[in-house]
């Protein structure tokens, strides 16, 4: 059996939204270079709905994968349905990834939030801080 | 095109030690230890062998001991000096920060029953001084271990220097050579090593099949109890097919190091050149020092294991030193050890080439790498960061 399913190796290789967004209204990052993966997603939000989303990713092919697809999941969305996307959804829409790379899902879901929480802060608009957890509370990296 | 450049992972088998073994896997099939005429021309058959992997490294052939592979070799070296040396109350063995798992985890075994383990820090060019080696020698010192090439940067111990040391003070010396034996000459009397591991499959020769070299006097301990094979240290039915191929292997690789270290140095530098035209990516550990076959590099603002992926969709196989690609969180403890930065270690590339690679390989190779690596700067903050000087570079070029 193969390391990743056909999902994860088809959004690996043909990665979707991948670059920049300049005049973001929202940026999201988190990871770090010494845990190895690093995710920055971009949003342009229109009418509190994702018009457009791009991302940058540094890190192993299912941290590509799972940017790309957590990207594809949210794109012409509303905010309060991409705040709700999931790290197990990502993986689902996957078709899977192997255990140890769960993180990598937790990773776009949180990248995500981040991301939201940028548009937020900028904006003054009230959120529940509860909902926005930070890469702190991941214990997937160790550091 | 297909470049296979893992030969430090295991290589094919060489035609040579294909054909060595099919007799003994169907017309010459005894049991060695059987008194009949078929069992006993395997015995024969073994005991050629024996001699001939005695031959190749200069040793007698009552000193090899065949086993299941180099991992097992380094756990009953190690096991062996460590049994002695409880017996005597000296329970203090030396080794070095990048040895395989093989031989570290061997020591961690040794280190919860009481034993005091010293590992040796490796300098940044991946090499360890017999000055250190001599500074931590102390009375109740059973073993000194240490790799003669590591198997991922692939440079290459002072083994002769520490050896001449260990023997001056009368300690037992291990060398872990399977990734230099069959690639670097090897002369056990000239090195003063005590005991030396091999595996077939780094040389060419079959996987499940190594040898431990142990010197006449030393008392090895038997891992596997059974039988009287291998003069009582190495129970079981011994792997004839195996050995005999190993055997014919290794006397094939050892024959050409001459012609056949001259060709990959050439193009492994063609390589090392090659890919240090790619700004801010370094080679990991001595340029001269190292192993035929050896290029190991570490790139900045990309992940090793989505370069191998790429890599391998343009048909070249490799290995990196990444944590994702080591399945766990830190990268590899070899690259630490030489004291490269975690986001560094996580960008590093093994590419190990063998005789057969070719200087339109080697080119293809090149260009594969240098495009990858930048596809996947131009998708990584990491890059960007350091690129907008966000970040400090950890190269200087």
């Amino acid at each position: 059996m193969a390391l990743y399913s056909e999902k994860v190796m088809d959004h690996f290789r043909n990665p979707r939204n991948v670059g920049v967004i300049e005049d973001a209204d929202g940026v999201g990052e988190v990871g770090n270079p010494v845990c190895g993966d690093i995710m920055k997603i971009y949003l342009k939000i229109d009418n509190e709905t994702i018009s457009d989303v791009k991302f940058e990713t540094f890190g192993c092919g299912s941290a590509i994968a799972s940017s790309s697809m957590a990207t594809e999941l949210i794109k012409g969305k509303p905010l309060s349905e991409a705040l709700k996307l999931t790290n197990k959804a990502v993986t689902e829409a996957l078709d899977g990834l192997p255990a140890h790379k769960l993180h990598c899902s937790v990773l776009a879901e949180e990248a995500i939030k981040a991301a939201v929480k940028d548009y937020y802060d900028k904006n003054g608009i009230a959120y529940d801080p509860k909902d926005f957890p930070d890469c702190d509370h991941c214990e997937s990296c160790g550091v | 095109m297909n470049v296979y450049c893992d030969n430090a992972a295991t290589t094919r088998m060489s035609k040579t030690a294909v054909e060595a073994m099919l007799p003994f896997l169907y017309d010459n099939f005894g049991n060695p230890s059987s008194l009949y005429s078929i069992g006993q021309r395997a015995k024969e058959a073994l005991e050629a062998a024996r001699a001939d992997v005695a031959t190749v490294i200069n040793a007698k052939p009552g000193e090899i001991y065949f086993t299941s592979g180099g991992s097992e070799a380094d756990n009953q070296a190690i096991l062996s000096a460590a049994a002695q040396g409880e017996k005597k109350g000296k329970k203090h063995i030396i080794s070095t920060a990048f040895e395989h798992h093989a031989v570290l985890h061997t020591l961690n075994a040794l280190k919860k029953r009481g034993f005091e383990i010293t590992l040796l820090d490796v300098h940044s060019d991946g090499v360890v001084t017999p000055e250190q080696v001599a500074n931590a020698i102390r009375e109740d010192t059973c073993l000194v271990t240490i790799m003669y090439a590591n198997n991922e940067i692939g440079t290459i111990q002072p083994i002769k220097q520490i050896g001449e040391i260990c023997r001056s003070k009368k300690v037992l010396f291990h060398t872990d050579a399977v990734q230099a034996a069959g690639h670097v000459p090897i002369d056990v009397e000239d090195l003063n090593v005590d005991m030396l591991s091999m595996s077939a499959h780094k040389f060419h020769g079959p996987k499940g099949t190594g040898a431990l070299y142990a010197r006449k006097g030393v008392i090895l301990t038997s891992l596997i109890n059974g039988g009287a094979q291998e003069n009582r240290k190495r129970a079981g039915t011994e792997n004839v097919a195996g050995i005999v191929s190993m055997a014919a292997a290794l006397k094939e690789a050892a024959g050409q190091i001459g012609e056949n270290g001259k060709k990959p140095i050439s193009l492994r530098n063609r390589l090392i050149a090659g890919l240090g035209e790619i700004p801010y990516g370094e080679l990991n550990g001595d340029a001269d020092r190292r192993l035929p076959g050896n290029v190991s590099f570490c790139c900045e603002g990309i992940e090793g294991e989505s370069l191998l992926l790429m890599l391998d969709d343009k048909g070249i196989s490799a290995s990196s030193g990444s944590a994702c690609t080591s399945g766990s969180l830190d990268p590899s403890h070899v690259l630490l050890a030489i004291g490269r930065p975690h986001e560094v270690a996580h960008g590093s590339l093994r590419l190990t080439l063998d005789a057969d690679t070719t200087e339109e390989e080697i080119d293809y190779v090149i260009a594969s790498v240098k495009d990858v690596v930048s596809y996947l700067r131009n998708m990584s903050p990491l890059w960007r960061d350091l690129v907008n000087g966000k970040r400090q570079h950890v190269f200087a070029k």
